[in-house]
């Protein structure tokens, strides 16, 4: 099983809300003082996955991820987990791509990768929240897609993938090559061992560009966004919590029935 | 450039009744094509349509498309896919509606990759911007950390989806007219890839989360599954069911299907109390929309307690007793 993992770096998702700060004039959220940040924790998942494929069925690791410089530090934390190789795909005519670009992006770097059998994404990046780049993915390669999985299993060739819904889950046989979106039921992602760490340091991580990419220009950055932002902003809380005092947990929990009763609630 | 118009919805049944998140798509839709001076029409996929088309219209919609066919959960979403963007070509609507569910976060990005259009996922609102009369997509971002508001001006149709919860379901009217068309849903069998080996629906006993009027949710402040004795008794007195939060069913204590939040359920009951729960915006992006939240930690820094209605700072352990007992004397259990 040939494996190509699409990891995107993001700011720590579960920061304070305290500490979420916007600019508002140019609608972008400025980077958490003293927080560095991590790769979207769905694609860590997605990592986890590939690399339990790996341990039962043998293969190679790809990680994507289309990014600034600093994003090879989420690459080499995705070989230092175990995968096999990482590639950063990094140009300025990539900047403020959308999902349609980025996605493209992706598709034109697995098309030159070839060799592959799964294409793992996350369900969706935790900073935007679309949970849109795999599933395009899949329609500009023309490959079958199965989102939202928590487990795959390889019997006789073909995927057998076990996929979330809301009250459950489903499995689907899939042929291969397919693209995968990848939950959190898959569970804790491994944490990197002292030799994975050591030997994830030895490698080298290639930058690829728009035109080691044979990108049609029309295709990517800013000017081919879909969407345009109108607005961004931190949205306003409306309730005022009032907060039941007691000598113990006990006599606050009599007054709170109390109070509730009085403002109607029960 | 083709003259898109209208509305569609992507409607979904269950036990051949619309469901509430469509009846809640229908009355955005209806103030989308009101907005457009357009139609609203909705697709219905599934089998013995008429009354349930009835039932639409009654509701609001123009013009019911009734495809006969597999309903979403027993079927396959490549299929779906197939079926939807073959009807959409053939009607050509300005805006494509789906909600935020199983069904459209799975079809709606791949409908408009397919369409070569645009996509906005997770709206909480829609609106017609009056000068440009484009669409104008509100949706959280950051887990609800912020809001952004977008606009694909030059793209059509617009393919949105809506989050459950966040407008009112639309009330029916039987003095409403509308037409009933039907439409093939035929697709070419040997483009289907997948094949569907199973389905497992994992029961919950007892109220289901989205209509339950109390929950008591869980956190990770209760520290086992035990103590998950004392949620489901308070749930119990109080005539409602339980909910948790994302650690609960990461470290195994509860299972995944009671999970409250952005990946999880949307919830708007009457009143929601939080247990040990820190008030991640993940988290509150399911049950922001409950008319009354009381939260109990014993951080008297959490943040939940700055989206609460009434708290109690202290350890569950110590209030949840009496809070039951108080409330068995009350309701005379
Ligand atoms: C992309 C993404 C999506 C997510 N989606 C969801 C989602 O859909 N749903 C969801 O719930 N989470 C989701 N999360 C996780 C979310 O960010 C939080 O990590 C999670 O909600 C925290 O759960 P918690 O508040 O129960 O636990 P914790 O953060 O562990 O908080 C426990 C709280 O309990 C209090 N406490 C401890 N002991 C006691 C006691 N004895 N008595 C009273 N109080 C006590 C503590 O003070 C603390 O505030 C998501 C995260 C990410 C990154
Ligand atoms: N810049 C990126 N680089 C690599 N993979 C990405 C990038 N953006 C998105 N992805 C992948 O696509 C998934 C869904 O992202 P999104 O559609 O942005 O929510 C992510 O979980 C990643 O697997």
């Amino acid at each position: 099983m040939n494996i190509i993992v699409c990891i995107k770096q993001i700011p720590d998702p579960e920061i304070p809300p305290a500490k979420f700060k916007l600019d508002i004039e140019s609608k972008r959220v400025i980077p958490p003082e003293g927080i560095p940040p991590v790769i979207n924790p769905y694609d860590e998942q997605a990592v986890e996955l590939a690399l339990r494929l790996k341990d039962k069925y043998g293969g190679k690791i790809t990680v994507l991820t289309v990014g600034s410089d600093a994003a090879s530090n989420i690459v080499k934390h995705a070989l230092s987990m175990g995968a096999d190789q990482g590639i950063v795909l990094n140009d300025k005519a990539f900047e403020d791509s959308d999902s349609f670009s980025t996605a493209y992006i992706l598709s034109q770097a697995i098309r030159k990768i070839g060799d592959y059998d799964l294409v793992l994404c996350g369900r969706q990046a935790a900073d935007w929240d679309e949970g849109l780049v795999g599933s395009i993915i899949a329609e500009n390669l023309g490959l079958p897609l199965v989102t939202l999985a928590e487990a795959i299993d390889v019997p006789d060739g073909e995927l057998s993938v076990k996929q979330v819904t809301l009250e459950g889950y489903q499995v689907i046989a899939v042929p291969i090559p397919a693209v995968v979106t990848v939950s959190n039921e898959v569970g804790r992602p491994r944490l990197p061992s002292g030799w994975g760490i050591i030997s994830a340091s030895q490698k080298q991580i290639p930058v690829w560009s728009a035109s080691d990419l044979d990108a049609d220009p029309s295709k990517i950055g800013a000017s081919a966004a879909r969407r345009k932002l109108i607005k961004l902003f931190i949205p306003v809380r409306e309730r005022k919590c009032e907060i039941i005092e007691g000598e113990t947990e006990a006599e606050a929990s009599v007054k709170l029935v109390d109070r509730l009763i009085k403002a109607g609630v029960i | 450039m083709a003259d898109y118009k209208g509305v569609l919805i992507c409607g979904e049944l269950i036990e051949g009744k619309v469901t509430t998140t469509t009846k809640e798509l229908i009355s955005t839709g209806r103030k989308l094509s009101d907005g457009l001076n357009q139609l609203l029409s909705l697709l219905l996929i599934g089998q013995n349509l008429q009354e349930v088309a009835d039932e639409a219209i009654s509701l609001g919609v123009d013009k019911v498309y009734i495809g006969d066919g597999v309903p979403y959960a027993e079927s396959l979403p490549e299929r779906y896919v197939a079926i939807i963007s073959n009807v959409c070509k053939q009607i050509e609507p300005f805006i494509i509606l789906f909600g935020q569910t199983d069904m459209g976060r799975d079809i709606a990005p791949r409908l408009a990759a397919r369409l070569r259009t645009s996509v906005c996922m997770d709206c909480v609102e829609l609106t017609i911007d009056p000068d440009t009369r484009s669409l104008l997509q509100t949706k959280p971002v950051y887990g609800g950390n912020a809001v952004a508001v977008w606009a694909s001006e030059n793209y059509q149709p617009q393919v949105v989806t809506m989050r459950p919860r966040a407008s009112a379901p639309a009330e029916p009217d039987t003095s409403r007219k509308g037409e009933i068309v039907p439409v093939t849903v035929k697709v070419d069998d040997s483009k289907i890839k997948c094949k569907l080996l199973e389905t497992v629906k994992e029961e919950v006993k007892g109220i289901k989360l989205e209509e339950a009027k109390v929950i008591v949710t869980g956190g990770g402040g209760i520290g086992g599954s035990e103590g998950f004795q004392l949620i489901k008794e308070l749930a119990q007195i109080l005539g409602g069911t339980i909910g948790i939060t994302r650690v609960p069913c990461d470290e195994g204590w509860m299972p995944k299907s009671l999970e409250i939040g952005q990946t999880g359920h949307i919830v708007s009951p009457a009143l929601y109390i939080a247990v040990g729960v820190s008030g991640a915006p993940q988290h509150l992006a399911g049950c922001s929309g409950s008319k009354c939240i009381i939260a109990i930690n014993k951080d008297p820094e959490a943040h939940i307690f700055k989206e609460a209605d009434f708290g109690i700072v202290g350890d569950y352990r110590k209030a949840l007793p009496s809070l039951i007992e108080k409330c068995k004397a009350l309701f005379a259990i």
